[in-house]
């Protein structure tokens, strides 16, 4: 009977070809636009360490007092030095980092060749364990490196392309800002996107990956300074980068694994009395304010995703919406049209069931020829993403298959929906009214 | 015209008729919101800087090695004495920022030096005597910087110069009664700077949404910055800027080998406006698009809904011929059908336009949409459905008065 029906929806459709080609268009214009902004919001949403994230905890100390909170009495969404340190000398969860952007620069060996910028992450030695950053060759470094201020250094899998062509190349050393430091690891492919651990300095995307990570502790006893956000709310009382480390600005992230609810309660209770020690100890002079957010909240709290993608896609969803009130404006008049054959199926005993299945399946087919018009609308339009948005956030869409299945799926979902009406419209037309007045 | 008989018909074609006016009522919504965005970013980005953009280049400067404070002080005076004597190059300044950069400096101003509360923020810009030069900022009251005051700082936010040049937006809002010039402020320091001159208009270094509150309040610390990195602001002979972005960095290079220029950072005001208006300028693009699908597929409804009654009708447009109706009168007749339907849309959809730019002012920091948007959608879905109705309703005028005598 389907196939009879499949026969009967092609003809018909091929009766007026400019209104089944509108149909068809509308369909996969509305399907395509929503797709292409959703496969934005998709990149830009995702979780960044689905495994994990629930476990990773960023928390947030309020050192600067009512005075410098917002208006939603939120505290600064970094650390200040005093107590990221306080923070990783205590040591109360499972795993914990505190780190910082830096950017210092390199030799080049070779006469003649112009030093370079390299990009990179101050941070401890649990900060690779923590994140499952993968490793091609050697590992992070331990926590005695990080007692010792050791010059050693991990590089990402591009940077040891560049210098070493791709070899192993645990053991050799690299010039970083005047410096000889060991190199104790390559990573391997590890682009986290929102680059969760330092959405301070990011705002959440970044198309350029982390060159090195060198230990806080050397970063610190260097003076490399910090080449990501510093926010103060007073100006910091002694000069240079040391008083930066004894000022209350902020510019340190943090964040801490703790495995399971106790954990996380008993880390809370260890914030606010950490706060409640800072008071009594007069440097804050209001009571605890602190946050402590898994990943997924504080991406959230931070405003990763960009109201601007929302906005796309909500925007798109509505332009999906208007194609469909059209194509069933479309449908009811391309199906009434045909009360009188309706008429003579129903008259030759044909029951309502069998005019619901003979007009949805054209609404299918319908459907189907919208989705794939549409799969290829949103494989040029998440090609074209990138003349229209920030090359950050277009650079993460991409088509997979599951994007064109879904693609499929909803345009023939959307034909089907748009066909109920009509169809419950052709189901109810009258026979005899229909054969008498012809 | 009998509007009568209209409604009666229309009574017929309940489903068709809601669906086209729901049709355009969505439209309307949406396309006002879009226009409105497109229109509020295009309003953004042609924000003017206060600069003198066409001859504007700017270098970033990263130290590598290591080396002394003063060291790096001597190295940019020296780099500064370089790029001036350029033939190509009128003016060049050192700078912690420039106008549209991205993100950068901005300090908290008050007014006391006990306030806790800030009064003001504005974006922060070092620079030497020349910085005013440099960037074509109109000076309209006081004076500039002299060579004596300029300052150098080693590190970032301690120093605090006791003269400062403020732009007259920043002036005005701080002494709304027009005082400013000669008054202290004070940035997040018990240190008073005294402002020793105001300039017309200079766009802050961040455009983002935070700090629209804060729309061009700028101020100028006569100070060289010598961290690990600064960035040279150099304005070209008229016409010269071409000369200019390729004397400069072997100009530099020639001073000394051991800096980096990052090539992702600065260059020209083309350059410099294409990267911070990115999201702008795709967010237009992206509601153009999205508009113009939306009218040609409302539009391509109507025609299709339209010629289908036209075709069911074709025997009673038949009878009213016969009767002595004019092509005329046919035509008007769906001109006119179709205007009531489209009020009736609009009516619903100026609610639904208004009722989306509530709900996303409150979600997405959104500005009220002003009524002239609405007007704007109107008129544009009235006039797309006259016209998206013209030709079925051509086509029902040429019907002939035979058909009235045939079947069907």
């Amino acid at each position: 009977m389907f196939s009879y029906y499949l026969e009967l929806a092609l003809r018909s459709l091929k009766r007026s070809p400019g209104l089944t080609l509108l149909m068809v268009l509308a369909i996969g214009f509305g399907v395509s636009a929503s797709m292409t902004t959703y496969s934005v919001f998709r990149a830009v949403s995702g979780d960044p360490i689905p495994w994990k994230s629930s476990q990773l905890f960023v928390p947030q100390i309020d050192m600067w007092g009512p005075a410098g909170r917002g208006a939603d009495g939120e505290p600064p969404n970094a650390l200040d030095y005093i107590d990221a340190v306080a923070l990783m000398r205590d040591h109360r969860a499972k795993l914990q980092s505190a780190s910082y952007r830096v950017a210092p620069t390199m030799e080049v060996p070779g006469s003649g060749r112009h030093p370079i910028s390299i990009s990179g992450h101050a941070v401890y030695s649990e900060f690779f364990p923590m994140l499952d950053v993968p490793f091609a060759y050697g590992s992070g470094w331990s926590v005695d490196a990080d007692t010792n201020q050791a010059a050693v250094v991990v590089i990402s899998g591009k940077l040891n392309q560049k210098m070493f062509d791709g070899q192993n190349s645990v053991g050799k050393t690299l010039d970083i800002g005047g410096k000889d430091y060991q190199i104790v690891g390559v990573l391997g492919k590890w682009d986290p996107q929102p680059r969760f651990y330092d959405v301070v300095d990011t705002g959440g995307f970044d198309t350029d990956t982390d060159d090195v990570f060198l230990p806080f502790t050397r970063a610190i006893a260097v003076n490399m300074n910090n080449a990501g956000n510093t926010s103060c709310n007073s100006n910091p009382a002694e000069a240079g980068f040391a008083g930066m480390q004894r000022s209350s600005c902020v510019w340190i992230e943090f964040m801490a694994e703790l495995d399971d609810a106790t954990a996380i309660q008993k880390y809370r209770e260890y914030l606010d009395g950490y706060a409640l020690a800072q008071k009594s100890a007069g440097r804050f002079t209001w009571a605890p304010n602190n946050r402590l957010r898994d990943v997924p909240a504080f991406l959230d709290n931070q405003h990763v995703v960009p109201s601007d993608t929302k906005v796309s896609l909500l925007v798109a969803l509505g332009l999906l919406i208007v194609c469909l009130v059209n194509t069933v404006g479309l449908l009811l008049a391309k199906f009434l049209r045909r009360s009188s054959e309706i008429g003579v199926r129903r008259a030759l005993g044909a029951p309502q069931a069998a005019i619901y299945a003979q007009f949805l399946t054209e609404a299918g087919i319908v459907g189907l020829a919208g989705g794939v018009v549409g799969l290829v609308f949103t494989a040029l339009g998440v090609l074209g993403v990138g003349m229209v948005l920030p090359k950050d956030i277009a650079a993460l869409a991409h088509v997979n298959f599951s994007l064109l299945l879904l693609t499929l799926v909803v345009a023939v979902i959307s034909a089907l929906l748009a066909g109920l009406y009509p169809t419950f419209r052709a189901s109810r037309v009258q026979p005899a009214w229909q054969l008498k007045s012809n | 015209m009998q509007i009568k008989p209209i409604l009666a018909a229309l009574r017929r074609h309940k489903a068709g008729t809601v669906l086209i006016a729901l049709q355009i009522a969505l439209t309307l919504a949406i396309v006002c919101n879009a226009l409105f965005i497109i229109q509020q970013r295009l309003a953004h980005m042609s924000e003017p800087t206060g600069i003198d953009e066409a001859n504007l280049l700017v270098i970033s400067n990263q130290w590598a090695g290591h080396r002394s404070p003063q060291e790096v002080d001597a190295q940019i005076q020296a780099d500064l004495a370089a790029l001036r004597q350029l033939p190509s190059v009128r003016d060049a300044s050192p700078s912690d920022g420039y106008p549209l950069t991205g993100g950068g400096w901005d300090n908290y101003v008050m007014l006391t030096p006990e306030q806790i509360e800030k009064t003001t923020d504005a974006s922060v810009y070092m620079g030497d005597e020349h910085m005013l030069d440099t960037l074509g900022v109109k000076l309209i009251a006081g004076r500039n910087f002299n060579a004596s005051e300029v300052m150098q700082m080693t590190s970032r936010q301690v120093v605090i110069p006791p003269v400062v040049i403020v732009t007259k937006a920043l002036a005005d809002h701080l002494f709304p009664d027009g005082s400013a010039l000669g008054k202290p402020i004070y940035s997040m320091s018990s240190t008073p700077s005294t402002i020793i001159g105001i300039i017309e208009r200079l766009q802050r270094q961040d455009v983002k949404t935070w700090s629209k509150p804060y729309a061009y309040e700028s101020l100028l610390w006569p100070m060289r910055e010598d961290t690990d990195g600064l960035y040279y602001i150099v304005r070209a002979k008229p016409g010269q800027l071409a000369a200019a972005m390729r004397a400069v960095p072997q100009a530099l290079y020639a001073q000394n080998r051991m800096r980096i220029i990052d090539p992702k950072d600065g260059g020209t005001y083309a350059q410099i406006r294409e990267r911070i208006y990115d999201s702008d300028r795709g967010m237009a693009i992206l509601m153009c698009i999205i508009s113009a699908v939306l009218l040609a597929i409302t539009a391509a409804g109507i025609v299709g809904l339209t010629s289908f009654w036209v075709g069911q009708r074709r025997k009673q447009i038949g009878v009213r011929r016969a009767l002595g109706a004019r092509r005329g009168d046919i035509l008007n007749y769906f001109l006119t059908e179709n205007f009531l339907i489209s009020v009736g849309g609009v009516m619903v959809g100026t609610v639904l336009a208004v009722g989306i730019n509530l709900w996303m002012m409150a979600r997405f920091e959104m500005a009220r949409l002003s009524l002239a948007y609405v007007i704007d959608g109107v008129i544009i879905l009235l006039l797309l459905g006259q016209l998206a109705t013209l030709a079925p309703a051509l086509r029902a005028s040429r019907v002939s008065p035979v058909e009235a005598t045939r079947s069907t």
